[in-house]
């Protein structure tokens, strides 16, 4: 991810499409780097070179608003987490301004307002480091490999194939292997009356007779258009059927019921 | 890493209850460790080589002391509570060339947060993370659980039953950890924090 380069450069109206997909969380990175409301405090802080134990409440406040000003065009739902850090903020400061009651307070009960929201940052800062440091170790784990899993009966996925795919797998090897026929030394020319006749032999014989087979047997570019013709006048003449289960599938000369 | 901690326990002797040299059994568990897909345990070790724990010890750290030694490609190196065999970090830029592979995504800084929440607080609920960052981590969540780099460890007996989230063996082995211990304690950031 390359957000951080374009920090100070974003465009709300295209940053909001890329929020809708990473979803909200990430949002906070993206206009700035910062991973929520405490970050972006801190940051603040450290800016203005204000001590984090006595917070100038009033300035980074206001910088805080800026900052949210700039951010309300976007996601609401992480609006919302800084929003409310920002009425946190908006709460600290009236409390600080409002004259103590001398009547009531007590050492202990004149607790700093901005206490909590100190002791928060120093929780929140802890692991913000913390952070930090699980990113150099992932870093550093990124640079050691170790060796390939070694091939086992565990990791082979089972064969996933419909008869469909061995049919498409046969069918190009049978067309290979049409290919690869050479010229025959030997020609033996067979006559389209030959060709017809043991083709009507082997249908009547065996009841039906794979087409793909049949011309896989055929040894020269003769044989195949001769027994092509053949088949074609075998359907024209007899009581056959041409069966085929898939389309671009084997087709199956089965012979007729004799009926008229 | 674990270097330091192996000249000194070199010298436990060794007394191989089957009829196996020394030698013989750090080659052995050479051979194991090499072939196993998880960073295997000494346990695991002793029981497929009925060889005493402590021998079993002594031959891993002799192991490693010689790779260490002869300046080998490879060092051994204790992950997730067992040992593996790795390449070492300085080729990595070769190794990654041959492999072709490119270092995987970084987790950005929320997720690397929302972690690190969770491996120092586990068990701990989304609320509680909340808490502490400032900001909902749903995504991060996800993020870290589709990386199963945590996993859910039962729900909270509380308003709601919240699940509660813990870190996985699977990140001890992706940041290089024995185990949780080997992290520094959330204190020592405070001090570092601290002195900024």
């Amino acid at each position: 991810m390359s957000e951080t380069q374009d920090q100070y450069t974003f465009d709300f109206n295209k940053e909001k499409a890329e929020i809708l997909r990473d979803g909200s969380d990430e949002l906070s990175i993206k206009i700035g780097d910062f991973a929520g409301p405490l970050d972006l405090l801190l940051f603040l802080i450290r800016q203005e070179q204000a001590n984090i134990f006595d917070i100038p409440i009033a300035r980074i406040t206001e910088k805080y608003l800026e900052y949210i000003r700039l951010m309300k065009t976007l996601d609401i739902a992480i609006a919302a987490d800084f929003l409310v850090m920002a009425a946190t903020l908006i709460e600290i400061k009236s409390r600080m301004l409002l004259p103590r009651d001398p009547t009531q307070a007590t050492e202990e009960e004149m607790e700093d307002p901005r206490q909590e929201l100190v002791d928060r940052l120093l929780e929140y800062e802890k692991f913000k480091t913390a952070a930090g440091m699980l990113h150099e170790r992932a870093t550093i784990e990124q640079a050691v490999f170790t060796r390939g899993t070694a091939e086992t009966d565990g990791d082979n996925s089972e064969v996933d194939a419909s008869v469909f795919d061995l049919l498409t797998v046969f069918q190009k090897i049978a067309e290979r292997h049409k290919d690869e026929i050479k010229m025959e030394i030997e020609r033996e020319e067979i006559s389209l009356a030959d060709m017809i006749r043991s083709i009507k032999r082997r249908i009547f014989d065996e009841g039906e007779l794979s087409l793909l087979k049949l011309f896989e047997e055929m040894h020269s570019k003769h044989e195949l258009v001769t027994a092509f013709i053949a088949v074609l006048e075998i359907v024209r003449t007899e009581h056959i059927r041409l069966l085929q289960s898939v389309t671009f599938g084997d087709i199956i000369l089965r012979k007729g019921e004799s009926t008229a | 890493m674990s270097e330091e901690e192996i000249s000194q326990e070199e010298e436990i002797a060794v007394e191989p209850k089957a009829a196996r040299s020394p030698a013989e059994l750090v080659a052995l568990v050479e051979a194991l460790i090499f072939v196993a897909d998880e960073p295997i345990t000494m346990r695991v070790l002793a029981e497929v080589l009925e060889e005493e724990r402590d021998a079993i010890r002594a031959a891993v750290e002799q192991l490693a002391a010689e790779y260490e030694a002869r300046e080998s490609g490879l060092q051994l190196r204790e992950i997730a509570g067992g040992w593996q065999i790795a390449t070492r970090t300085e080729f990595h830029e070769e190794v990654r060339r041959f492999l072709k592979t490119r270092p995987s995504a970084k987790l950005s800084i929320a997720s690397l947060e929302t972690l690190a929440v969770i491996a120092y607080k586990q068990p701990v609920t989304v609320p509680e993370i909340l808490e502490i960052r400032g900001v909902q981590s749903a995504t991060s969540i996800k993020t870290l659980l589709d990386k199963r780099l945590i996993v859910a460890k039962g729900r909270k007996e509380a308003v709601g039953r919240p699940i509660q989230y813990g870190t996985s063996k699977e990140f001890l082995v992706q940041f290089g950890l024995k185990d949780l211990s080997e992290l520094p304690s959330i204190e020592d950031f405070e001090d570092l924090t601290q002195g900024l």
